[in-house]
């Protein structure tokens, strides 16, 4: 009796698996296994490392579209987390205001969010003729770490919310009564407790940015690149290989980091990515 | 058992998907249901009358016209599948590896000659295009520069670049010039647009300098990047579409774009004016064909034919701004109603220079040939050195470092006071453990 339930068990649990897997091949895997193919190929299909060395001329783009997504996380963080701990604090009724109040701006799609902040923050736009000034804000790296924060602020915020809101409110009463000042709560009772809520904003933050294309290219008026504009640029002009080369390089970057990131998450009992 | 199981199930999905997506033929084919055909029209974004503000639905007419008057001599009823492109290279990858199938594109002329090249255009017939003989003499026979004698292609609109200034922002003698000095001008410094492409924006340095832009020698290639690092620091940014929002607001002062989009800015800002520099300038044709793997070619053709009818001729230049070589156009009174509406001296700015008075001063052939592989290669790469010249600023380096130091002093700290702790307990423990064996 026991083992038949078990075994209808699993058949049920492939059947609603079956959807999910094959969603999996055939929009994960099955990219992934192109990407690699034009990686390690050249134009005219045969084995290659060329691409994969080639790509020493691209460190420049690389570490300017790393430290412009270091900068843009952390001002989320220091923005989201105050944030996210008020809204975690308030009324339940509040709180679904506070946290559909955030969301709202997401209903937008983010390109046209995008364009509209260029279309305020430019030369000529909105900002400057309210104030009358001649402040020039698009064009610089400010302005792209801007974009960035407003437009990932929310991905930062909501996981942060999540795993404050979680957090035993006895756990406020236990460390006060153990003499802990309202400060000393924070630091060695909350802000540990919230580490996985943290980290997985940290890195929800972090990947889309480094990865941008259309921030940089409409907030940064296109003096600069970041990697996103240059694989983005490299498919559009036909050198699928280079291209191809780009993106696995960054996944593996990526990869590398949230392993890290990870395994300091882990140590405090927290799931993420 | 259960491993064959989920094989079988993945193996259904796969097949109910496929069969799913034949018949919903989402991205074309032939799709026969009844004697109703699909036909696929793919064509550049905003660049086709479709009944916005009371003018001609250009798709609607023609399912119209074909299923009144040709579907009986076909034997089927025609339904147009109308998708967009926002580049000539979108559209290249997508043809050529088979995503989509399409029956009428509308590439621009490099893009047609390297598609011709590549076997991937089929020829017109022109028993069926017997409009095309309104196509002004001008873009016929070796004209066609991208295709003689216009065997695949019939001209839909043409066009030249040039500079956009605003008159309030600009003063007179520079404008005067008439030349692309406009944009190297460091009076102007921030207040100057240059395209964001390499294409475009090698252009203008190589029509300024008088050098060949279809050149193969990647010495002349690397004296333009010269000139466009030189242009870098007096730019306020690299930019495409959106020159229209910035040259409307006034966010910039001077620009280089195609006349007919000229006349929809300055329809929004009168200040803003034109001309076409006495150096040179680019000339484009973009124009119909029909690709090889098309499996409606009559109705395809029938479609380009429709085109080029007076009605629908007319409706499209005056939506789309661009200049027509459809002499029908030129010479119907609705149309020259209605660009007058946009602009007093649209006549001056479309027609008032032909390709060849423009480039007088110019020793090249000013349209776009398509690149080979090695210098597309080349100047890729000279534009990412463009790009990443004075890409850096010190303040992004310190405070990126900064932070990243900082979390890790961070990182490593938790782990020492953890590691500390951990070693506390373990201690308290042994010691407790020593004490009970002790007892």
């Amino acid at each position: 009796m026991e083992i038949k339930m078990k075994k209808k068990n699993s058949i049920m649990r492939s059947i609603a698996a079956a959807p999910h897997i094959f969603w999996a091949i055939l929009f994960i895997v099955l990219p992934l296994i192109i990407v690699l193919y034009y990686a390690f190929t050249d134009s005219e299909g045969s084995f290659s490392f060329e691409n994969i060395v080639s790509l020493g001329d691209y460190a420049p783009i690389f570490t300017l579209s790393v430290e412009l997504s270091v900068i843009a996380t952390f001002v989320c963080l220091i923005i989201g987390y105050p944030l996210a701990y008020i809204i975690a604090k308030a009324k339940p009724e509040k709180q679904r205001l506070y946290v559909m109040l955030l969301m709202l701006p997401m209903w937008t799609n983010l390109l046209i969010r995008t364009y509209s902040i260029m279309a305020i923050l430019d030369d000529g736009g909105f900002l400057n003729t309210l104030l009358g000034t001649t402040m020039h804000i698009v064009g610089t790296k400010g302005a792209v770490i801007f974009g960035m924060v407003y437009d990932f602020l929310p991905y930062m915020v909501l996981p942060i919310y999540t795993c404050v809101s979680k957090i035993d409110k006895h756990m406020w009463e236990a460390a006060s009564d153990l003499g802990c000042k309202p400060i000393q709560v924070m630091t060695r009772v909350i802000l540990p407790l919230s580490m996985s809520g943290i980290i997985s904003g940290v890195t929800m933050v972090l990947v889309p940015s480094i990865s941008t294309f259309y921030i940089s290219q409409k907030l940064g008026g296109g003096t600069f690149e970041l990697i996103g504009d240059t694989i983005e640029r490299q498919f559009v002009t036909g050198a699928l290989n280079t291209g191809a080369a780009i993106s696995l390089v960054m996944m593996v970057l990526i990869i590398i980091s949230l392993t890290i990131m990870n395994r300091f998450s882990d140590e405090e009992g927290g799931i993420i990515v | 058992m259960t491993k064959k199981l989920v094989l079988a199930i993945f193996l259904l999905a796969v097949l109910t998907f496929s069969l799913f997506s034949c018949d919903d033929n989402s991205d074309g084919g032939p799709a026969v249901s009844g004697n109703v055909v699909t036909l696929n029209v793919y064509n550049w974004g905003e660049y086709i009358s479709d009944g916005f503000e009371g003018s001609l639905d250009t798709n609607a007419a023609f399912e119209e016209y074909f299923n009144t008057h040709l579907a009986s001599k076909y034997g089927y009823s025609i339904k147009v599948n109308y998708t967009t492109y926002a580049t000539n290279e979108d559209m290249y990858f997508k043809l050529a590896s088979e995503a989509g199938n399409y029956d009428v594109i509308i590439p621009s002329d490099y893009m047609i000659e390297k598609m011709i090249n590549e076997g991937m255009l089929a020829e017109l017939d022109y028993s069926i295009i017997t409009n095309f003989e309104y196509i002004d003499d001008g873009f016929k026979g070796d004209a066609a520069y991208y295709d003689p004698d216009n065997k695949h292609s019939v001209p839909y609109t043409y066009g030249m670049l040039g500079v956009i200034y605003n008159t309030a922002l600009v003063d007179e003698e520079d404008y005067l010039e008439e030349s692309w000095g406009l944009l190297w001008n460091p009076k102007y410094r921030g207040k100057i647009l240059q395209f964001n492409n390499p294409r475009d924006a090698f252009g203008s340095a190589m029509y300024y300098m008088n050098m060949d832009i279809n050149s193969t020698d990647p010495a002349v290639w690397d004296s333009a990047l010269a000139k466009l690092v030189q242009q870098k620091e007096y730019l306020q940014g690299y930019v495409n579409d959106e020159i229209f929002n910035k040259m409307t607001t006034a966010s910039a002062a001077i620009a280089p774009y195609f006349a007919g989009d000229f006349l929809t800015m300055a329809y929004q800002n009168e200040d803003l004016a034109f001309y076409y520099p006495i150096e040179g300038t680019n000339y484009f044709v973009d124009a119909m064909c029909i690709p090889k793997n098309s499996r409606n070619k009559d109705a395809a053709n029938e479609y380009i034919n429709f085109m080029l009818s007076e009605e629908v001729a007319v409706a499209n230049a005056l939506y789309i701004g661009y200049a027509s070589p459809n002499t029908l156009v030129l010479d119907n009174e609705e149309y020259s109603e209605g660009m007058a509406e946009l602009h007093d001296d649209w006549w001056d700015i479309l027609y008032g220079k032909t390709p060849a008075e423009a480039n007088e001063e110019y020793d090249y052939s000013p349209g776009y040939k398509s690149f080979s592989p090695e210098i597309q290669a080349h100047v890729n790469a000279l534009w990412e050195s463009l790009k990443t010249e004075n890409a850096t600023e010190p303040w992004v380096h310190i405070t990126s470092i900064t932070i990243i130091v900082a979390v890790i002093a961070l990182a490593v700290y938790t782990v020492y006071i953890r590691k500390k702790r951990s070693r506390h307990y373990r201690l308290r423990d042994r010691e407790n453990a020593l004490k009970k064996i002790g007892k």
